[in-house]
């Protein structure tokens, strides 16, 4: 064991505790905010973290419900929060089964097959996904516009328009899942293969089975990364009723129409999800997140 | 027969009417893209369909079958949105040249003028019929009620009794929007057609060009309209264009604009310059705190360090988009909570908003509260990877935990992170999201000739000058945007060079 001084040691612990303490309440110093200003009178107040004259006026606008002021008028929402919430949790889910759908399936094919070209892509993949979504967003634009005047279901200003060109966001999770195939015994489809079972089979009834947590990973990461993505959406989605958190969120804050306090609610409100989400998984999301820079 | 072969020849026929179903739907879209005048979408997408079609139909690429669909779709919605956006760079699209020349020149086709002397006054009677009283030598017309008319169309027949009563011309305001629809068939047997012409008049239009060739428009005065294939412009007789115009290709001249250029290419230097130093201070800033932490946290005497580890991961948890417009808020030069603080402690009132240095701080501050705990977490996986007795033996030597940290820990960290801060600073470069959500670009450079920000990326300088200021110069855009492109192209293979090399010295090292 080290020899330590036993006071040294005490004040050295001391002194760390107080610096993490510190650097903690300076990063918590965001949310204590926006969780006092959820309950302040106004959309424009200051005052102490502890409201004088707490009101729910926020929260029940976020939620969605009027509000009436005690003097008697009343406040309708300026949003719909809850809407928006769903939005982004309906394509966020969906996009990402899609997407997990699309890269087991190639991850599998890299792993375990032979074919021309296999590393010649794989290492592309890996080019390919620093490049800025945000600057090809005229392109996505011309090309959902082009769509939509055929298939109107599938133009600008639709969601599945939107959950379609999020497929295309499997470029890391293909090198993460294949990393995890890689390490599964190959004496097992060997044996599959001496029975009788397709590729497919195996692929269906031995390699998913087993890729289960790592596909809970990939699954988490894409919903995050979805939920936050706002260039392309920004672009794609222009009704109010139809846009993503991430597009509608911004609405609260433009110079002409100022909502701090309204905002607040509902960012507290529709943050708190996902950060749960997070927190809760955050054990299993590590090992995920060191194969690549996914949110940095 | 056995049921298995029986199940194997439904399976087969299953399948293969489900693919001529899928094989006839999409040929039925690409049809209609070639029909909707877009013959590029309808190649791509005739492409893409007749390989899927081959690969699921022949056992021989049973493989590619696997791979196929994800292949397909980073092909269409990643690399060809990049050459689509490069090879706008070579156009002057933009929302003065917006449209195609097809379009352009059905819209001058479509426009009618109004046939002289033929205007009629007219009267809404209390019934809803329109009422043309008698004028010169033309004879008094009644329609049907107007709400009645199919498609818009009615047709008047004359009328001898006396003038019915007519409603006010607030009647006509109410009624606008369905007598602007209308066209109204006159009863002699000319054909003429009458349409309203302002809330008074009701008069016979006729389209105000003919076309001669495609590209050359004669008026009804005699005038031409000749399209100029160079600038995506109909110029009229004095040589003046006419809007609308139509996207057409203009090689270099992008480039060589901003190559040349001192109104663009002197804020896009310092852009360019800005966005460096922001991505790289970026990285040390979140690399030396999210480590510095870990370091701490890895500590085994202390107490409590998982909800220190909790606590500190919470930036990273809440989405980004949120935490951003929150400090847009907390940094409010008048009501934001950093200010109240800052002034009630030292009486200042920092301008973060319209000062560049001040704003760009702000935003190395914002970024680095957002991003430590990703290298917190993963200089915490590295940690544990350094064997414990390299801490023994400098604890023998009598090394302090600084020397440790210097001499054992950070290098040991630093190697396996050195891809990993390469995609960092390549995420940075283009982290367009925080610049767009924060500041927007601003404050504006002064004395440029397109709109520039002092804290503007390249790329949300690019974003803006595409979407959101006036002119929507997607030309100049697109060509920037292809220089972002090479530039990020570099930055990703530099990575993936050093991971090559990386991967390799590993692998020599465990073998």
């Amino acid at each position: 064991m080290m020899v330590e001084n036993k006071q040294s040691l005490k004040l050295r612990k001391l002194i760390t505790h107080g610096f993490l303490l510190s650097i903690c309440l300076l990063m918590m110093f965001p949310f204590f905010m926006i969780l006092s200003i959820s309950f302040r009178e106004g959309n424009f107040a200051t005052g102490s973290l502890f409201p004088d004259n707490p009101t729910l006026e926020h929260w029940a606008l976020a939620l969605g419900f009027e509000y009436t002021r005690p003097d008697g008028t009343i406040i309708k929402p300026p949003y719909p929060v809850l809407l928006w919430l769903w939005n982004s949790i309906k394509i966020g889910v969906i996009a990402s089964v899609g997407i997990l759908v699309l890269s087991t399936t190639s991850a599998f094919a890299f792993s375990r097959m032979q074919f021309r070209g296999k590393k010649s892509i794989l290492d592309s993949l890996l080019i390919i996904q620093m490049f800025p979504g945000a600057l090809t967003v005229i392109a996505m634009y011309a090309i959902f516009d082009a769509l939509g005047q055929v298939v109107p279901w599938l133009g600008v200003d639709s969601h599945p328009a939107l959950i379609i060109s999020y497929l295309s966001a499997i470029t890391l999770h293909i090198w993460t899942i294949k990393g995890y195939f890689d390490s599964i015994d190959p004496s097992l489809d060997k044996a599959a293969q001496l029975d009788g079972a397709t590729p497919w089979q195996a692929f269906r009834y031995i390699f998913l089975p087993l890729a289960l947590p790592i596909i809970a990973v990939v699954f988490m990461l894409s919903f995050i990364y979805l939920v936050n993505e706002y260039p392309v959406a920004s672009v794609l989605l222009h009704n109010t009723e139809d846009m993503t958190l991430a597009v509608g969120a911004r609405q609260y804050l433009y110079p002409q129409k100022y909502l701090w306090g309204d905002f607040a609610a509902a960012a507290v409100l529709s943050g708190l999800p996902i950060t749960i989400l997070f927190l809760f998984s955050q054990r299993f999301l590590i090992g995920g997140m060191s194969d690549g820079a996914v949110k940095g | 027969m056995s049921s298995i072969a029986q199940k194997t020849i439904f399976y087969i026929t299953l399948k293969a009417l489900g693919l001529s179903v899928l094989c006839l739907s999409t040929l039925y879209i690409v049809w209609n893209f070639y029909l909707a005048g877009e013959p590029l979408f309808a190649i791509g997408m005739f492409v893409l369909a007749t390989i899927a079609a081959v690969i699921f139909s022949f056992r021989r690429f049973y493989t590619w079958r696997f791979i196929y669909p994800g292949i397909a779709a980073i092909a269409v919605f990643i690399v060809l949105p990049v050459v689509y956006t490069s090879s706008v760079g070579f156009t002057n699209f933009s929302a003065r040249n917006l449209l195609t020349f097809e379009r352009v020149q059905k819209y001058h086709l479509q426009k009618t003028i109004t046939v002289d002397g033929s205007q009629r006054p007219f009267n809404l009677t209390a019934e809803l019929k329109i009422y043309f009283p008698k004028s010169d030598d033309r004879a008094a017309l009644i329609t049907p009620n107007i709400t009645t008319a199919i498609n818009g169309q009615l047709t008047a027949t004359l009328y001898a009794n006396n003038p019915p009563e007519a409603l006010s011309i607030k009647a006509i305001i109410q009624n606008r929007a369905a007598l602007q629809a209308l066209t109204i068939a006159l009863p002699n047997d000319d054909g003429g057609f009458l349409v309203a012409d302002g809330l008074r008049n009701f008069a016979q239009i006729s389209p105000q060009y003919t076309k001669i060739t495609d590209g050359i428009l004669t008026a009804t005065d005699g005038t031409q309209l000749v399209a100029d294939q160079d600038v995506g412009f109909f110029r009229d007789s004095n040589g003046d264009i006419v809007s609308p115009g139509w996207s057409v290709g203009v090689g270099w001249q992008n480039f060589i604009k901003i190559a040349t250029n001192e109104g663009i290419s002197a804020p896009m230097l310092q852009i360019f310059l800005w966005t460096c130093i922001f991505a790289f201070l970026s990285m040390v800033f979140t690399f030396s705190l999210g480590t510095g932490l870990a370091v701490l946290l890895d500590w085994k005497h202390l107490k409590g360090r998982g909800i220190y580890r909790v606590l500190l991961i919470l930036p990273y948890a809440v989405p980004s988009f949120i935490s951003i417009l929150v400090f847009k808020g907390l940094f409010n030069q008048n009501f934001g909570e950093i200010n109240l603080i800052l002034s009630q402690l030292l009486g200042i009132k920092p301008e973060w908003f319209t000062s560049p240095l001040l704003a760009k701080s702000m935003l190395l501050i914002v970024n680095t509260w957002l991003g430590f705990p990703y290298w917190m977490l993963l200089a915490g996986g590295f940690i544990q990877a350094i064997p414990q007795d390299q801490y023994k033996a400098a604890a023998l030597e009598g090394s302090g935990p600084i020397r440790n940290f210097f001499k054992i820990t950070l290098p040991q960290i630093l190697t396996p992170s050195v891809p990993l801060l390469i995609a960092n600073f390549a995420f940075n470069f283009n982290n367009i999201v925080l610049i767009l959500l924060l500041t927007s670009g601003g404050p504006d450079i002064a004395g440029t000739i397109i709109p520039a920000g002092s804290t503007d990326l390249l790329g949300s300088f690019t974003y803006r000058i595409a979407f959101q200021d006036s002119g929507q110069d997607f030309g100049l855009a697109g060509a920037i945007s292809t220089l972002i492109f090479i530039l990020t192209g570099f930055i990703a293979y530099v990575n993936f060079r050093f991971m090559q090399r990386l991967a390799a010295k590993t692998g020599a090292a465990t073998s």
